[in-house]
């Protein structure tokens, strides 16, 4: 692409480097934003999408390359300077404070000094007047994540920014919420405003972008019109290759089949004040089965896995039964001698310990299942059994890696959630309970994990997936249940389960009555 | 009634270097920062007042010296915890047994000789009013300086926008950064406000409270200040209030001592504490109001990575 000054181009970007030690996370891009423009961004989780927008927000410095602004060659060294020019960011991770009302957290980002009230009245008119009704007197710990989204917006547009950046903004929200929120970025484009926006859903990127750049490994693979490919001629711009599809053969039988988890009446109270109540959740995942709970983020999911793995005991031992047994006062060790696996969402830290090798984690967390087997007279470890099972794992999940037995922190996203997932299979556990099984997981590496949690069922293991992706969701459940504010609604059979019937759900319509949800909607 | 007043005169005179401390501790936490060195902040205060204030004859310079004296040493602590990021409580107690230390050798010339003492306020007419002529317009000084502080710091922290961004730096650096806010350079002016606060405590105590110079003077006041600040529960008025009561129970159980109660001595020695505990904790039951004013960041070392 030629150099073009002209001033049709909002933002240029040229050659722009980033290297973190040996990682090059950006490697000479190049990126054109016109004025008015829907601009894609479209890569694979680790492809250098967050990298290239924190440059351009200031928050990053680049090691080599260029920006132009209007033509002007510029250098944006902070943030505060990105929002001088007119660059406004809405982060993937939330950047605002917990502790502070929404107007307070919106008057941080403005410099101008006006008081804290006048700030409110101005945020409330222009979120009325976008269509994202929010209080500014409410504490942002108390809201949900659609809602501390529309203040990240709000605050943004309340700098009258001329480039917004959106880092996968409808990762938290429900399909609806997503609606709304192009309904807004369309408006924002009529007022000659541009954005960028950064996506892995190829969907809503045909349907609300103009142009697209597409990263892979930190370097710019194509430039395209979104409008004129199709879902997976973008998806294979990404990966690369074509991504293998997930097969799931229907089951046959299920209602007769027993019921290896219940969860009867289970409920918690909030541990802390920014945290979700869990309210009398009742639910089934019989033999042969897997299950999926869908919910936006922070309903809930993270309170109910440590409910039902054990992180946290039930006062009733019969809220959580695995294999027909009580199981809610027993420990994850106690959960797991009854033939559960778990799966946490966090890898680093809580699914595996970052500095220890593989088959010390296999250990770890196998001890006490497969206590004759990894330990031996004496409490002697027998390292070769536990090395040979490590690596039995590695090669059954595929898991790509640059020493025979690497620290769990050496391995890439991906390959430490094929292993954490792939140590749990191993065992063939009875109940496997699964927390975000694909978070940032690239698609390869995710369709693997999909394949074997439905093959792990139809051997006649229950399986339970919280995720907050509805296209994994779809893929492997035989059935979808939704949290929504610390409530499950019944689970909905795939077959009948459509995007906006969950989606209504998840938005909070009548959870634990989905057969009445089109009728009030 | 003279008794009543002597006893109230007594009890503010114990209460303000420990609510001087403890307000500038709730500035540097309320950034993040969490430092353990007031106690070493404080007796270099204490020493550099004494000294100054022994050598020009005048109380003022030292009341001036034990302020920068505090400022320039917790000056030490931000360099270590800010720009190299250090950890901090490590670093904060490193800072205390240095100051402990180092105050010891500075002051050796100093033991044994007499000080110089704040003049109480002394305003004809209304200092020698029956009973509140004494405590409303006749105490040393630092007493108003430690009230006038508390009230400036209330309204610094929830009334101004530099104190909703040093608020907003204590519940998530990595927030405030990303929004372009200058989170190392706030820290650093919290921890100076906050060493500047224990000189000035320091120098209440050889200035005002016994002017004297006396090696470990400062007896565990930082710690105490430090535990206030938490059972606080980071609020302002209640550190004053807490610092009033730890005051009023240590000057009763003197009394007590002194009338002779058939109570053993250690047990009336730790009243203090136990009912500045107590107080506190009950004042902070409500846990949903402590988590919103507890500082989230709290002790993290910031490091922004370009």
């Amino acid at each position: 692409m030629s150099a073009n000054h002209d001033g049709a181009n909002l933002l240029e970007v040229r050659g722009l480097t980033k290297i973190f030690g040996t990682l090059t996370a950006c490697d000479h891009i190049d990126l054109n934003i016109a004025k008015g423009e829907i601009h894609a961004l479209l890569g694979e989780n680790g492809a250098g999408k967050s990298t290239l927008v924190k440059m351009l927000f200031g928050s990053l410095e680049p090691n080599s390359g260029e920006i132009f602004w209007n033509g002007q060659a510029v250098r944006i060294t902070s943030p505060g300077v990105a929002k001088k020019l007119g660059i406004g960011m809405v982060f993937q991770h939330f950047s605002l404070f917990e502790a502070l009302t929404a107007a307070e957290n919106i008057a941080l980002s403005l410099d101008d000094g006006s008081p804290i009230s006048s700030i409110a009245a101005k945020a409330r008119a222009l979120s009325y007047s976008y269509g994202l009704p929010l209080d500014p007197e409410s504490l942002v710990g108390d809201l949900s994540v659609g809602e501390r989204q529309r203040i990240e917006i709000i605050r943004c547009l309340l700098q009258t920014p001329q480039l917004i950046i959106l880092d996968e903004p409808t990762s938290v929200l429900t399909p609806q919420e997503a609606d709304k929120l192009f309904e807004t970025l369309e408006r924002l484009r009529a007022e000659g405003k541009s954005i960028l926006y950064i996506s892995h859903r190829l969907e809503e990127v045909k349907r609300i972008c103009d142009r697209a750049t597409v990263l892979r490994h930190g370097k710019v693979v194509g430039h395209c019109n979104p409008r004129e490919e199709t879902a997976s001629s973008l998806a294979r711009m990404m990966v690369g290759s074509e991504v293998q599809a997930v097969v799931r053969a229907p089951v046959e039988g299920i209602e007769t089949a027993q019921p290896l988890l219940e969860i009867r009446g289970l409920g918690r109270k909030p541990a802390t004040p920014f945290s979700i109540p869990l309210k009398n959740i009742s639910l089934n995942v019989r033999a042969g089965e897997v299950i999926g709970i869908a919910g936006v983020a922070g309903n809930g999911q993270g309170e109910f896995f440590e409910s039902v793995s054990g992180e946290v005991l039930q006062q009733d031992a019969a809220s959580v039964r695995i294999r027909g047994k009580d199981a809610g006062g027993l420990t994850i060790t106690g959960r797991r001698l009854l033939g559960a696996a778990f799966v946490p969402e966090e890898r680093l830290g809580h699914g595996a310990a970052p500095r220890m090798k593989l088959s010390e984690n296999l250990l770890l967390s196998r001890h006490a299942t497969d206590g004759k087997a990894f330990v031996g007279t004496g409490g002697m470890v027998k390292s070769g059994a536990v090395y040979a099972a490590s690596q039995r794992i590695i090669e059954a999940m595929d898991v790509r890696k640059s020493a025979p037995d690497p620290e769990a922190a050496a391995l890439s996203g991906g390959n430490l959630q094929k292993f954490i997932v792939g140590r749990e299979l191993d065992r063939r556990p009875s109940v496997m309970v699964v927390n975000q099984p694909t978070w940032g997981v690239d698609a390869g590496a995710a369709a693997h994990i999909r394949q074997a949690l439905i093959e792990l069922s139809r051997s006649g293991s229950a399986v339970l997936v919280i995720s907050q992706d509805l296209d994994e969701l779809f893929e492997i459940s035989d059935a979808i249940a939704v949290m929504h504010n610390g409530e499950l609604s019944k689970p909905m059979p795939i077959a009948e389960a459509t995007f906006e019937k969950v989606g209504l759900l998840m938005g909070g319509a009548e959870p634990g009555h989905a057969e009445h949800t089109l009728e009030t909607a | 009634m003279d008794i009543t007043v002597n006893i109230l005169l007594t009890i503010a005179t114990a209460a303000t270097p420990l609510l001087i401390a403890a307000i500038g501790e709730l500035v540097v936490e309320r950034s993040g920062v969490l430092n353990l060195g007031v106690e070493g902040m404080m007796i270099m205060g204490a020493v550099g007042g004494f000294g100054a204030g022994y050598l020009t004859g005048s109380p003022w310079i030292g009341l001036l010296a034990a302020i920068i004296m505090g400022a320039v040493f917790s000056l030490l602590f931000a360099v270590m915890t800010l720009s190299l990021a250090t950890n901090q409580v490590a670093t904060g107690l490193s800072l205390t047994l240095l100051g402990l230390g180092l105050s010891g050798m500075i002051g050796t010339r100093f033991v044994g000789q007499p000080g110089v003492r704040l003049p109480n306020l002394d305003i004809p007419g209304l200092s020698s009013l029956p009973i509140v002529g004494r405590l409303l317009f006749g105490q040393d000084p630092v007493f108003y300086i430690s009230i006038a502080l508390t009230a400036a710091v209330m309204w610094f922290l929830f009334k101004t926008r530099t104190g909703l961004t040093l608020r907003s730096i204590g519940d998530s650096h990595t927030s405030a950064h990303a929004l372009g806010i200058k989170v190392i350079r706030y820290r650093y002016l919290a921890v100076i406000f906050g060493g500047a606060c224990a000189g000035l405590a320091g120098g209440h105590l050889s200035l005002v409270y016994t002017p004297q110079w006396v090696e470990n003077m400062s007896a565990g006041r930082g710690w105490i200040a430090l535990a206030l600040v938490v059972f606080a529960s980071w609020r302002p008025w209640r550190v004053l209030a807490g610092a009033y009561i730890f005051g009023a129970v240590w000057i009763g159980q003197l009394h007590a001592q002194a009338f002779g109660i058939p109570v053993p001595s250690q047990m009336l020695s730790s009243l203090p504490y136990l009912a500045t505990v107590v107080v506190l904790v009950l004042i902070s039951r409500d846990k949903r109001l402590t988590m919103m004013n507890t500082p989230a960041s709290l002790g993290q070392p910031f490091v922004p990575d370009r």
